[in-house]
């Protein structure tokens, strides 16, 4: 069982990457929008622009996982395909997680194209690559999660898109992308440490530009427990949508 | 003897409504068994609990109560074992339009695990008995509704199941499509495959079924062979009669009485002095039972599905 579960899993997410994902829309969407976004940043505050790549990974990895993750269900809910998907012998949870892990491997493919022009652009310090590659992995689990959390949560696909702009939106200017979460104000300090984004954008200052891997390792955990919670979340919550 | 197919035993299935609304209750303690081998009709009009008990049978949904085997199979501890043995053809067909034809078929065997080694093959097989080899790398979303279903049931039978499924699998298919797709499920039953088929065309149904249920607000009200049924109309006499009217164009009325005496007399009122061309006395048919048993008519059945399709001239 376990065996036709990683199986399904796989091709689930290979089936996703080439029926939704890897479409050009969906990849100048993924690496235009950060851009977009951090270049008006940086025409506005000129002179700290050149730290803005741990934010501009973060919202890549954001926007390019929970995009399309977040109506991809509730799409295929419409259409009948996720039909096809249940009468598979494999099991929900399974079932679910090869969606995420489609969502998940987009996002890594853009962010991975945003680092290496990042990187080339804006320059890097002593990056700690192995910290970097497995915060980018955790926290690409972690916004595939919230986008499949959106998915199943809604029935039409506009609400999809309304609810993860509803999330994202406040976490772009929350999360420290533009400016330092210690620079804002304590109650948003405190919001601010509500929010995935928050953690990943941390995680990477510091892989790219130095400081303590003891910060990075609790961000990791917060980031893990984020993605694993709102996964149970999309699972009960499909579960008892179909029930 | 084989194990039966599929065992059902009292299966129920209530829907909640809304929260002020009563529940549905969609199934209402059906039992009855499909033997291996054999095409067993579904038949009933809309919202009778055709496709509740399918999602039921396929794990698509949990029964409220009752349980059930499917080949052998425990539906509710088993499921997954299930699922592998059998093929469905939803009511829509629904493969991936961003795929093609090909990608479809593969895609559906990559799910079952068939061995990577004979899948191609297996697609391209496929792809010939339903004539679409022309279309392998066609998008689905770019083929005709007859070539979408087709291809849909190819997809079903990838993995080469033991038990299929058709939800209405003629349902909104030109003429030529629907005769098409019922020669190849005489085919499938040739080959010893178990067929569990709902239509709303009877004639469909009479023509390919070895058994037939008639399911009426969640409950079978009959279950028999299509001439076993037809016997238990046989009670009703039906005659039919021709004539020309006064504009000298033929008109033909059907008539059904207790006996044929009676029918005979109610023809010929019918013709009311005008010139009579044919008097025949007719053995009944599988829409006489359904009628009898449900008081719909095939016509209202056909009107609540919006369905012209090619129920009307079930060749094949």
């Amino acid at each position: 069982m376990l065996a036709d579960d990683l199986r399904c899993m796989g091709y689930i997410a290979l089936k996703d990457l080439k029926a939704y994902y890897f479409k050009p829309p969906n990849i100048s969407w993924g690496i235009l929008l950060p851009f977009a976004f951090v270049l008006a940043f940086a025409i506005r505050n000129p002179d700290n622009w050149h730290e803005l790549l741990p934010g501009l990974l973060g919202l890549s990895l954001l926007f390019g996982t929970s995009s399309m993750e977040a109506t991809v269900i509730v799409f295929e809910r419409r259409t009948g395909a996720l039909e096809r998907l249940l009468l598979a012998p494999v099991r929900l949870p399974a079932l679910l997680f090869g969606k995420l892990l489609g969502g998940a491997a987009f996002g890594l493919a853009v962010t991975t194209a945003v680092l290496v022009i990042g990187l080339a652009v804006l320059g890097g310090g002593h990056v700690q690559w192995f910290w970097l590659v497995l915060t980018l992995l955790v926290s690409a689990l972690a916004f595939a999660a919230l986008g499949g959390f959106v998915s199943v949560a809604v029935k039409e696909i506009f609400e999809a898109q309304t609810l993860a702009n509803f999330i994202r939106f406040p976490m772009m200017f929350l999360g420290g992308v533009f400016v330092p979460v210690t620079t804002l104000p304590p109650i948003l300090q405190v919001l601010a440490r509500l929010l995935p984004l928050t953690y990943t954008v941390e995680a990477l200052h510091i892989c790219l530009y130095g400081g303590t891997l003891n910060q990075v390792v609790l961000d990791l955990v917060v980031l893990a427990a984020y993605a694993i919670v709102l996964f149970i979340l999309a699972v009960h919550t499909l579960a008892r949508r179909l029930a | 003897m084989s194990d039966p197919a599929i065992v059902a035993d009292q299966l129920v299935k209530v829907y909640p409504l809304d929260k002020s609304g009563p529940p549905l209750r969609a199934v209402d303690g059906i039992s009855f068994e499909v033997r291996r081998g054999e095409v067993f009709g579904f038949l009933g009009p809309n919202g009778a609990g055709k496709t509740s008990t399918i999602r039921m049978l396929t794990g698509l949904s949990q029964p409220t109560s009752g349980q059930a085997t499917v080949l052998g199979y425990n539906l509710t501890r088993e499921i997954t074992a299930i699922k592998k043995h059998v093929g469905v053809v939803p009511e829509s067909s629904n493969l991936y339009d961003e795929l093609t034809a090909l990608e479809n078929l593969m895609f559906a065997m990559q799910l079952y695990g068939v061995p990577r080694a004979e899948r191609k093959a297996r697609a391209m097989e496929l792809l010939t008995r339903f004539r679409l080899e022309g279309k392998r790398d066609v998008l689905f979303a770019n083929l005709s509704r007859g070539m979408k279903r087709a291809l849909t049931v190819a997809a079903a039978l990838a993995h080469r199941p033991a038990l299929l499924f058709l939800d209405e699998p003629t349902t909104g298919l030109d003429v030529m499509s629907a005769r098409s797709l019922r020669q190849m499920i005489a085919q499938l039953r040739d080959e010893g495959v178990t067929i569990f088929l709902t239509t709303h065309y009877l004639e469909e149904a009479e023509r390919l079924c070895d058994r037939v249920a008639i399911i009426v607000r969640g409950r079978i009200v009959a279950l028999d062979t299509v001439d076993g049924l037809k016997e238990r109309a046989s009670g009703r006499a039906v005659v039919e009669v021709t004539f020309l009217d006064a504009n000298r164009c033929t008109q033909t009325r059907r008539i059904e009485a207790e006996d044929v005496a009676v029918a005979v007399r109610q023809a010929l009122e019918q013709v009311d002095g005008a010139q009579l061309v044919a008097l025949n006395t007719l053995r009944p048919t599988l829409e006489d039972v359904f009628v009898r048993l449900t008081g719909l008519s095939a016509e209202v059945m056909l009107a609540e599905k919006g369905g012209q399709g090619g129920g009307g001239n079930a060749g094949g």
